[in-house]
């Protein structure tokens, strides 16, 4: 951008210089703005989302985010049913890591019970919060890289994708949509075997780590595409409350597993990587170097799994075993109770934040002492992100737009709930 | 879990230091500090909690409203949760919203990041936030009837059929508050196909 000054150029023709004045661009053109209109449905923007970006050639001086495309009313339904039954639509809030949605909600009912779930179920929490962590990193960058031409990383991605997908799959029965999380504790416990496969997953994951970081880190393409834009200092990044890898990579080191650990995250070793500049590329930089640190956590957790129950023995809060259910009357009439009443937590309101994968994942919960929660809110990262992209797409060129959208990675179902 | 309840005794005894006077009702409710705040102390104290370094609540994690609906003598409360990156401390402020007059100063003024939050507790619940610069339904759409969030709105509720919308260029430039361009759009309409290739560079094609 030359800022409507004229240049000065030198041709240099023949060994003489020559200064030439070419006529800047908008001398005598219009100088009108256009409005471009991106979105609901666009290739580029992973989720139905729209922005109107009011264009002076190709820099953007204005613009206007949309979001609510595909609102639901998960709070509103979440009034509805019981404290078990909200965790399907958990599963679809931030559907590529629903793991860690489920275990958000539990554990602010847990709050609300005051309770707290046995070792080996934080243990598996952990587990599967971090394999879904990586995932959810992987299709974000996979996603972002294909859009910036990277069709291979995409495919690298996915296939590791794939395979901590069928650890997911092998553990809680579904890939996606896993449903896995229950009030004091989990569904069921780990197969047998499982860290011999996760083994094999996570070297195979981190080998396809290796490649694409061959292919993206040094390449001089994705360089000039991700470095020094949508550039968010510390104070603005906190001033527009971004949490997550959008405000470590702006330099604050702050992460919910250190800072406030909840489910053991206390007794495991790693590293919160943080950027310098809070640029996109730092963005990119600190999600895959988060991926290493999730494995690491998975290992450390799998090592040293603790025996034990997996849920707690509260009747009131988690189904009997069913051979009591079937063998005395106190097990089936708790078993009925539960079933037909759910949970059923004292009166009062609470607050709980778990680091999900696009940033501090919160749930506000007010009980009426009821079996079904007065009213349920989600602090949801993706749609606090999605007000910050108007000041990071501002000033950018409309081909910013896509990547600076992929590394804010909204997830449609989070971000409208 | 006990050096959780020290933090928020502490946290407790910081704020009633700071902004005693500003305070309703202060406590700590399952381990977390809890305040609740009148509207007209509401900017006040917030900005204290911001701007004082003995508190240092510089993000605002939380923005939310719960509708209490016969069950209390002020219809809404809204909900606000801030959190401390250096001292790792949260606080929740409560501040209750009369059903008659809907409305409570805007923080975006205090913190950028309220600005998503305040539009959806408009567009699910109706509380209007003064002084916010662009106070729009934001998961609903414009022609929505009622706050989907309310307790009296209902669970399957239906809503009116909406008339087609204006061109969608001259649509979103109403929606970017830009009368200008609103002009621009309807002045090359009326003039037709041929004369809006004449505008030059700037025109849609």
């Amino acid at each position: 951008m030359n800022d409507g000054k004229l240049l000065e150029v030198d041709l240099g023709v023949g060994g003489i210089s020559t200064n030439v004045r070419p006529r800047a661009l908008g001398d005598d053109l219009h100088s009108e703005t256009m409005v471009v209109n991106l979105g609901p449905a666009h290739p580029a923007t992973h989720g139905t989302i729209r922005i109107v970006a009011e264009l002076s050639g190709e820099k953007i001086v204005d613009a206007d985010v949309d979001v609510g495309y595909l609102h639901r009313g998960f709070e509103k339904m979440s009034e509805t049913v019981d404290y078990n039954q909200v965790m399907p639509y958990t599963d679809r809030l931030n559907y590529v890591s629903p793991a860690i949605n489920n275990f958000g909600w539990c554990l602010t009912i847990e709050k609300l019970l005051e309770i707290e779930v046995p070792k080996r179920a934080q243990y598996i929490r952990v587990i599967l919060s971090e394999i879904s962590r990586v995932a959810d990193h992987l299709t974000c960058l996979g996603a972002s890289a294909m859009e910036l031409g990277a069709f291979t990383v995409m495919l690298y991605m996915m296939e590791a994708r794939e395979d901590l997908w069928d650890l997911i799959e092998e553990v809680t029965g579904a890939r996606l949509t896993v449903s896995y999380g229950r009030v004091g504790g989990v569904k069921e416990d780990l197969t047998p075997g499982f860290a011999e496969r996760a083994q094999v997953a996570f070297k195979k994951v981190r080998a396809h780590l290796v490649n694409c970081d061959r292919l993206l880190t040094r390449n001089r393409i994705f360089i000039d595409r991700m470095c020094d834009i949508a550039v968010l200092s510390a104070d603005e990044a906190i001033n527009m409350s971004l949490t997550g890898p959008l405000l470590r990579a702006s330099g604050v080191k702050h992460d919910l597993r250190k800072a406030t650990p909840y489910s053991s995250y206390e007794e495991f070793e790693f590293d919160v990587p943080v950027g310098t500049k809070g640029d996109n590329y730092d963005r990119f930089l600190v999600r895959f170097a988060e991926m290493e640190e999730s494995l690491k956590i998975c290992e450390q957790a799998l090592a040293r799994l603790p025996e034990g129950p997996i849920v707690v023995s509260d009747p009131h809060v988690a189904l009997v075993p069913k051979d009591e259910v079937y063998n005395s009357i106190d097990g089936m009439i708790n078993h009925f109770e539960l079933v037909m009443y759910g949970v059923k937590p004292p009166k009062g309101s609470v607050y709980n934040a778990i680091e999900g994968a696009n940033g501090e994942l919160g749930f506000y919960v007010v009980s009426d002492g009821t079996g079904r929660p007065y009213r349920a809110h989600v602090r949801a990262p993706s749609f606090i992100h999605m007000g910050a992209m108007r000041k990071m797409i501002l000033g950018a060129n409309i081909s910013d737009i896509v990547p600076t959208f992929g590394m804010i990675n909204m997830i449609g179902g989070e971000c409208d709930r | 879990m006990v050096d959780t309840n020290n933090r928020s005794s502490e946290l407790l005894e910081t704020l009633q230091k700071e902004c005693g006077d500003e305070l309703q009702d202060s406590v700590i409710e399952r381990g977390d500090v809890v305040v609740t705040v009148v509207p007209e102390n509401l900017t006040k104290l917030l900005t204290t909690c911001k701007n004082s370094p003995s508190l240092a609540f510089n993000l605002l994690a939380d923005l939310t409203a719960v509708d209490w609906m016969d069950l209390r003598d002020e219809r809404f409360e809204v909900v606000y949760q801030l959190l401390s990156i250096s001292k790792l401390w949260r606080v929740s402020v409560k501040v209750a919203v009369s059903e008659s007059n809907p409305e409570i100063p805007s923080i975006v003024s205090l913190w950028a990041g309220a600005s998503f939050m305040e539009r959806e507790v408009w567009d699910m619940f109706g509380i209007r936030f003064q002084g916010h610069p662009d106070l729009r339904r934001i998961l609903m759409y414009e022609e929505f009837v009622g706050h989907p969030l309310r307790k009296d709105y209902p669970v399957q509720g239906k809503q009116p059929r909406i008339p087609l919308r204006a061109p969608e260029v001259e649509n979103t430039a109403r929606q970017m508050n830009r009368p200008d361009l609103v002009t621009i759009r309807a002045r090359s309409r009326s003039r037709g196909a041929d004369s809006l290739s004449a505008v030059g560079q700037g025109s849609t094609k």
